[in-house]
């Protein structure tokens, strides 16, 4: 008799029906990449920007290296000459977006929740309800954190990393994955780096070389609008470079 | 812990397969995670315990997590190094500009998938599936 459900089926029998149930094991190799689903969603968000000629940037960092006061001093600064948008992502609370909104720019606060990062989904919900048509530059500051962010393409064209030297030079070699990801790294809060004596910033750029790229690093003090020069200088040769690529990409 | 998340997608992409095959049954699953991928196998076996079990396909899978060690190709000498994941210059010549030939995957390899019908498309015992 059936052990299982006691039918009466003879123990053999079940046996066989058995390994007939089991089937044959079917093994398929895949070769996909685990993020496909995210890339997919990031990829259609890109194709938004692009439609509307908008520069995408996402902002990454440790909690409390700068990414909001460099945006509010980015924004003062470029407001009359581009058209600004932001999009904020943290835990909890929409102060940074209260922020940004003071400065009388549109900016759509995405509330994570638990999660420690923004993902490709997330950021085209939010697309919905922030119109890029007469947009040029779109910031997208993503959850302060230099682990998760780094794994999710977002839809963006120049991923940015603020390293604030009130942390330690050695961030690169610590979190090589996101420095990796990076297209610029700004040392943020640089005024400080005369009161600092263990923050080199020699030492930060030979660990994020040491990553095999030759990211540029450059310095920023956001409570000094003359320091920003070479942060506004880098955004107006990526927004230069992206007028020039998009219509060709269009047509 | 953005672990949860890619296994979440793991889980939707593998139930996904399973369905187009008209399986039922998932039995194992061989990921690669390479130490340049940003996730941590050992945090993601331990969100597929938890997360298996929210279908039924996944629900007796079992996980095998490929870690590829990190190599590089000197974009220079053309020398090929294992390395760490944050000393990507060429140990040969010194040149920074390298490429990661391995070690940053992120990828779903194989799907192991039980077909659980008879030949004759019956099912003979409804426990015995459970039980299989």
């Amino acid at each position: 008799m059936c052990q299982a459900c006691g039918c009466s089926l003879k123990a053999d029998v079940v046996r066989e029906e058995l390994d007939h149930q089991r089937g044959r094991t079917t093994v398929v190799d895949v070769l996909q990449d685990l993020l496909a689903a995210n890339d997919r969603v990031a990829a259609h968000n890109r194709e938004h920007f692009d439609e509307h000629g908008v520069l995408a940037i996402n902002l990454m960092s440790s909690p409390g290296a700068g990414k909001t006061a460099l945006l509010e001093a980015t924004i003062a600064t470029l407001r009359d000459r581009y058209r600004i948008a932001v999009i904020e992502g943290d835990l909890e609370t929409d102060n940074d977006a209260v922020r940004i909104r003071a400065l009388g720019v549109p900016a759509l606060q995405i509330t994570t929740g638990t999660a420690c990062h923004l993902d490709a989904q997330l950021v085209h919900r939010a697309l919905h309800d922030l119109p890029l048509s007469g947009l040029d530059l779109l910031f997208i500051e993503n959850v302060g954190n230099l682990v998760c962010p780094a794994s999710f393409d977002l839809g963006q064209h120049r991923n940015v990393t603020l390293l604030s030297v009130t942390e330690g030079d050695d961030k690169p070699e610590k979190y090589p994955v996101m420095f990796r990801a990076s297209d610029l790294v700004v040392l943020s809060k640089a005024d400080l780096l005369g009161v600092l004596d263990d923050f080199d910033p020699g030492r930060a750029a030979a660990a994020l070389r040491a990553l095999g790229r030759d990211t540029p690093m450059i310095q920023t003090a956001a409570r000094r609008i003359p320091a920003l020069a070479p942060w506004l200088n880098w955004l107006e040769e990526q927004l230069a470079e992206r007028r020039a690529v998009v219509p060709a990409e269009l047509a | 812990m953005h672990e949860l998340s890619v296994c979440q997608a793991l889980l939707r992409q593998v139930t996904d397969i399973a369905m187009e095959r008209g399986c039922r049954v998932v039995e194992h699953i061989t990921i690669e995670a390479g130490p340049l991928s940003g996730v941590e196998p050992v945090l993601l076996a331990s969100a597929f315990e938890i997360l298996r079990a929210s279908s039924f396909a996944t629900a007796q899978a079992l996980l095998s997590i490929e870690s590829p060690a990190v190599i590089i190709r000197c974009t220079s000498c053309s020398m090929e190094s294992p390395t760490t994941p944050n000393r990507l210059v060429c140990p040969l010549c010194g040149e920074f500009r390298t490429r990661v030939v391995a070690g940053d995957e992120l990828r779903l390899r194989r799907v192991e998938l039980r077909e659980p019908q008879s030949p004759n498309g019956k099912t003979l015992c409804a426990k015995l599936v459970v039980a299989a």
